[in-house]
């Protein structure tokens, strides 16, 4: 057999080989909703005649997009969520105060684990690919399928692999990586594909450079990203109490197309309006000193633990600028609280950051952060295209949380090298 | 399945936000979520009259973006018959399937102009520009899919599936 990672995981589902461009119907491991999502599949779920939901143990509800609710309407969403967890008595399912952006709390939670295959009524589902999983992002529809019979359709996908060697550099993070292997690809040089990131050079990528990596798969229109199950994620598995087992793709696995990536070539990334595409070194950005009202660190992409941490390192040899607004947003309970342990939070609000609950906020525009006509941000989340933020003629430029924090500094888009 | 109408044209990457903005997100119903379809790159364009029975061909990577089924929900609700499309994103895809929004994927889209009059023949593949009178082959769905929308959308083939395993 020589399979890549995707084939291996749903050849272990099937029961047998299979082959890209197949169909499949299969029993998913995990599926997910939030508070957009949810209350659509639950309106089809019944009208379509459903009763009591197949696997409760299954379902995963997560109440993070207008949370904590901005108006009426955004809270009646949430409540029909929340009545329908009571209801199907689905365990899983996570209130503002006990959870956090889906795609942070979920692997954080030890409820998505490697091998399994996870479908979420959320496109940047694919975040889990970083535990080796496979990890799809499906529509409403779909959820309320798995609602009514705990199944999927799939079309086998053909893989692309991506291999890494080498190291980063200083300050280049998986936010750099993904945007720079973006711009080679195109918004749609993946479409429907999986992005296997493979490589020595994996083992030289944290955990939390493999989630924004994985994240932004979807960016090159990817049907997910995957990662191998090496040492760092059983680690991570450990810390989490349970057991995974390597999983690595074979050496003969057909790819569909292999791309080369130096790590040590990467330089600091910045990706300009209107899409996750336009990435251009640093260098070239910041020679052009482009002026910011707002930043935003923090999303599923960039709002983990390591990203705080980098952020406040930064943060703290001076203030955010004075013209520039400068919003934290941990990605969960469990990540703010260990920043508020380890002292981060301090220095955020120190340097005159405001420190919001976790949520996903203005990373889709929703609140917490909206942008006015003509105003520019720098964004560690993942898409900056027209109006993602606010208003239609507002800016976004998409940067990881090192570029992001000195550019706060400094007023303009810049490097932490500059500073 | 036979589909005829006004055709009004949009150019690449059509994302969901273009599609419906996420401030708009706060209802599911497709009648409401209709009025804002397309709001950001065409402000008003879902409360215009003749937009009701009308087709839209757009470029390249037609949905991209998030996830939302309020985005093809939007566009049905707001009465467009079909989408053809020089290439679709994948979740928009299954989004348009599941829902029962006929898609096309559609080379040629240079050779319409909006406000043609086109007809669409799904179980042949054609169309036909009734202002130049030349026709175009859409890619027919694989069987598969075709079943799916044949029993009205994803659920209820899950339905039909649930007797037969019954049976
Ligand atoms: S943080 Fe942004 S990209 Fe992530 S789930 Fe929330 S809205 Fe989506």
């Amino acid at each position: 057999m020589s399979l890549t990672l995707a084939e291996k995981i749903l050849a272990k589902k099937t029961g047998r080989k299979v082959e890209p461009g197949e169909f499949l119907l299969l029993e998913v491991d995990v599926a997910l909703g939030n508070d957009i999502t949810a209350p659509l599949a639950i309106k089809e779920f019944y009208q379509a005649g459903g009763d009591k939901i197949y696997d409760p143990e299954k379902i995963v509800l997560v109440s993070d997009h207008f949370t904590p609710n901005k108006d009426i309407k955004s809270a009646e969403q949430a409540k029909q969520m929340r009545e329908f967890a009571k209801t199907q008595k689905i365990k899983k399912y996570f209130e503002i105060g006990r959870g956090g952006i889906e795609h942070v709390l979920l692997p954080e939670e030890g409820i998505v684990k490697p091998g399994h295959l996870v479908v979420g009524a959320d496109s940047h589902t694919c975040t889990y690919g970083a535990l080796g999983s496979l990890a799809i992002g499906v529509g409403s529809t779909d959820l309320a399928g798995v609602f009514l019979a705990g199944k999927v359709w799939l079309k086998v996908p053909p893989t692309i692999k991506i291999e890494l060697i080498g190291k980063p550099k200083k300050y280049v993070s998986g936010k750099d990586i993904i945007l720079k292997i973006i711009s080679l690809l195109g918004t749609e040089g993946a479409n429907y594909k999986v992005l296997e990131f493979s490589g020595e050079g994996v083992k030289n990528l944290s955990m939390a450079s493999r989630f924004t990596m994985a994240n932004m798969a979807i960016e090159a229109g990817a049907k997910t990203g995957i990662f191998p199950v090496d040492e760092k994620v059983i680690d991570y598995a450990q810390e989490r109490g349970y057991k995974a087992e390597p999983l690595l793709p074979d050496n003969s696995a057909k790819y569909e197309k292999i791309y080369k990536f130096h790590l040590n070539e990467i330089n600091l990334q910045v990706a300009r309006p209107c899409l996750p595409s336009n990435s251009k070194d640093i260098q070239e950005i910041e020679k052009e000193k482009i002026k910011i009202d707002q930043v935003v660190i923090g999303s599923c992409t960039n709002g983990r633990l390591e990203d705080l941490r980098i952020a406040a390192s930064i943060m703290k040899k001076s203030k955010v600028h004075e013209n520039v607004r400068c919003i934290v947003i941990p990605g969960s309970q469990k990540v703010y609280y260990a920043a508020l342990q380890e002292g981060l939070i301090e220095t955020f609000i120190q340097s005159n950051c405001v420190v919001s609950p976790p949520t996903c906020g203005p990373c889709l525009g929703g609140h917490m952060g909206v942008l006015a006509k003509g105003e520019r941000a720098v964004a560690t989340t993942n898409r900056n295209f027209r109006g993602r933020m606010g208003h239609p003629e507002s800016e976004i430029y998409l940067a990881s949380p090192a570029v992001a924090s000195a550019s706060a500094l400094k007023g303009f888009i810049c490097s932490p090298e500059s500073l | 399945m036979q589909i005829k109408g006004k055709v009004f044209i949009f150019g690449d990457n059509i994302n969901t936000d273009l599609i419906i903005p996420a401030r708009y997100l706060l209802t599911s119903d497709p009648q409401e979520l209709a009025k804002y379809c397309f709001e950001d790159i065409r402000p008003g364009f879902g409360q215009r009259n003749d937009v009701q029975g009308s087709i839209v061909i757009a470029g390249e990577n037609f949905g991209s973006g998030s996830s939302r089924e309020h985005a093809p929900l939007a566009i049905k609700g707001a009465g467009i018959k079909c989408v053809l499309a020089k290439s679709f994103s994948r979740i928009f895809l299954r989004n348009a399937i599941n829902i029962g929004l006929p898609i096309g994927e559609l080379s040629l889209i240079n050779e319409f102009k909006e406000g043609d009059e086109i007809e669409i023949n799904f179980s042949s593949g054609k169309i036909v520009n009734r202002r130049t009178q030349k026709t175009f082959e859409i890619k027919p769905y694989p069987p598969f899919l075709q079943e799916i929308i044949i029993s009205g959308g994803w659920l209820n083939y899950l339905k039909t599936l649930g007797t037969k395993e019954e049976r």
